[in-house]
């Protein structure tokens, strides 16, 4: 964060935009400058940015909760402790976000307010329940690895706290990926039971998961836009392809089938060809309709109410030492 | 609706890698108070042995240059590539300059 006045006045759109700064502005980007947050910025391109990295940053926050909801029955210490350094990773990665968004004039809580009002939308996958611990193992494994092939082209995106805040999460992202995998490992390798835990919980997550790059290319309208303006930089067809090429030889070394009668290596293409996701069901959930939609949002609102107290009494009280301190000078 | 007059203050957050390295910029935090910040920039800027030293400072303290200016601020600096070693020609066969 910049020393940004979230106080003040937003410029009102109604203002129209200088063209030869909009042109300017145009060909720094295609240059592949970085834009800062006190540089000039046409007002389509700040308030994408503030959806996009809330949104993100809100993925990060309400993702902390089906995975919380195993720290209390992981199967040993040596999971407890690893999951309850990811789950607080995720929590830090909201953190790094909401403070890189900050600098575009929004404030954090405005963002979570408009989170908790259902304006600003958070990613899909999470309001899918966690059932078993083979569900720990499945998200490490193919929700973070999604959320990886998101981010790494990221980290070049040309807004400069977003890319820098990408930086970060992606050194720490790569941990978490690992221990899921390895949850699924020894499952996978395990009594059939526990064989049987692992291949359920890729069934249930391997679609969810595709759904977490998006719409189809041809369906996505705000792409072209964006990739123009280098905030995105790989289409969500793209990375879908490359998620998928990727994970299904992992899942085949340890013995678990991906659950798509569908797939295919297509030897001309050199990549896998593949089912088509559910849009239906993704469009649904989007709307607000996953299974446990409603249980993630009450789960923040309960926080940030019970939460309401303490802030304000650390205020407070800071306030009041702070006059003292005036006072005795 | 949120008034951001009741929102914890912005920190900057600076992190001394390790010894002999100056304080590197690495984000911000909300705190209500220097104690606060500094708890909560050690627990989301170094969780993984990251720094051995922190500094944090009231966001609204910082005075910045206005990138708008930049071409007059540093332009003075421009013409002036005799700042730099590589301008003197030195004949080969003279070492240790």
């Amino acid at each position: 964060m910049y020393t940004t006045d979230m106080s003040g006045k937003k410029n009102a759109e109604a203002i129209t935009e200088d063209p030869a700064l909009i042109a300017a502005f145009e060909a720094r980007v295609a240059n592949d400058e970085f834009i800062e947050p006190k540089d000039w910025m046409p007002e389509a391109y700040r308030k994408t940015l503030v959806r996009q990295m809330s949104q993100h940053a809100h993925s990060e926050i309400v993702g902390m909760l089906p995975e919380g909801n195993w720290i209390s029955r992981a199967p040993n210490l040596r999971r407890k402790a690893i999951l309850l350094a990811k789950v607080q990773d995720e929590g830090g990665h909201g953190l790094y976000l909401y403070a890189a968004a900050e600098t575009l004039g929004t404030s954090r809580d405005e963002m979570t307010e408009a989170l908790l009002s259902g304006k600003a939308k958070y990613s899909t996958i999470f309001n899918y329940p966690t059932l078993t611990w083979a569900d720990i193992g499945a998200i490490g494994w193919l929700v973070d690895g999604a959320a990886i092939m998101n981010q790494v082209p990221l980290q070049r995106t040309s807004y400069g706290p977003y890319a820098r805040a990408m930086v970060r999460i992606c050194k720490e992202e790569s941990f978490h990926q690992r221990q899921g995998y390895e949850i699924m490992m020894h499952l996978a390798a395990g009594t059939p039971e526990q064989k049987r835990m692992a291949q359920d919980a890729l069934n249930r997550w391997w679609w969810p998961s595709l759904m977490m790059f998006g719409p189809p290319d041809d369906k996505s309208p705000n792409t072209a836009q964006s990739m123009r303006w280098r905030i995105k930089r790989d289409t969500n067809d793209e990375l879908r392809q490359k998620f998928v090429d990727i994970t299904v030889p992992q899942a085949e070394a340890i013995g678990l089938t991906v659950p798509d009668p569908a797939l295919k290596w297509n030897e001309e293409r050199g990549a896998y060809d593949f089912g088509e996701v559910d849009w239906e069901e993704f469009a649904a959930v989007v709307r607000g309709e996953g299974p446990v939609a409603k249980e993630r949002l009450q789960a923040r609102q309960k926080a940030w109410d019970e939460g309401a107290w303490v802030r304000e009494a650390a205020r407070v009280h800071a306030e009041k030492r702070a006059a003292a301190k005036l006072a005795a000078e | 609706m949120s008034d951001p007059s009741k929102e914890w203050p912005l920190w900057e957050v600076f992190v001394r890698g390790k010894g002999g390295l100056s304080h590197h910029h690495v984000g911000s935090v909300h705190a209500a108070d220097a104690k606060m910040a500094l708890e909560h920039a050690r627990d989301t800027y170094t969780r993984r042995m990251e720094g051995v030293s922190l500094w944090v400072l009231p966001s609204a303290q910082i005075v910045s240059s206005d990138p708008g200016d930049a071409g007059p601020l540093f332009e003075p600096a421009e013409d002036k590539v005799y700042r730099h070693p590589t301008f003197y020609k030195i004949p080969d066969g003279i070492t240790h300059i």
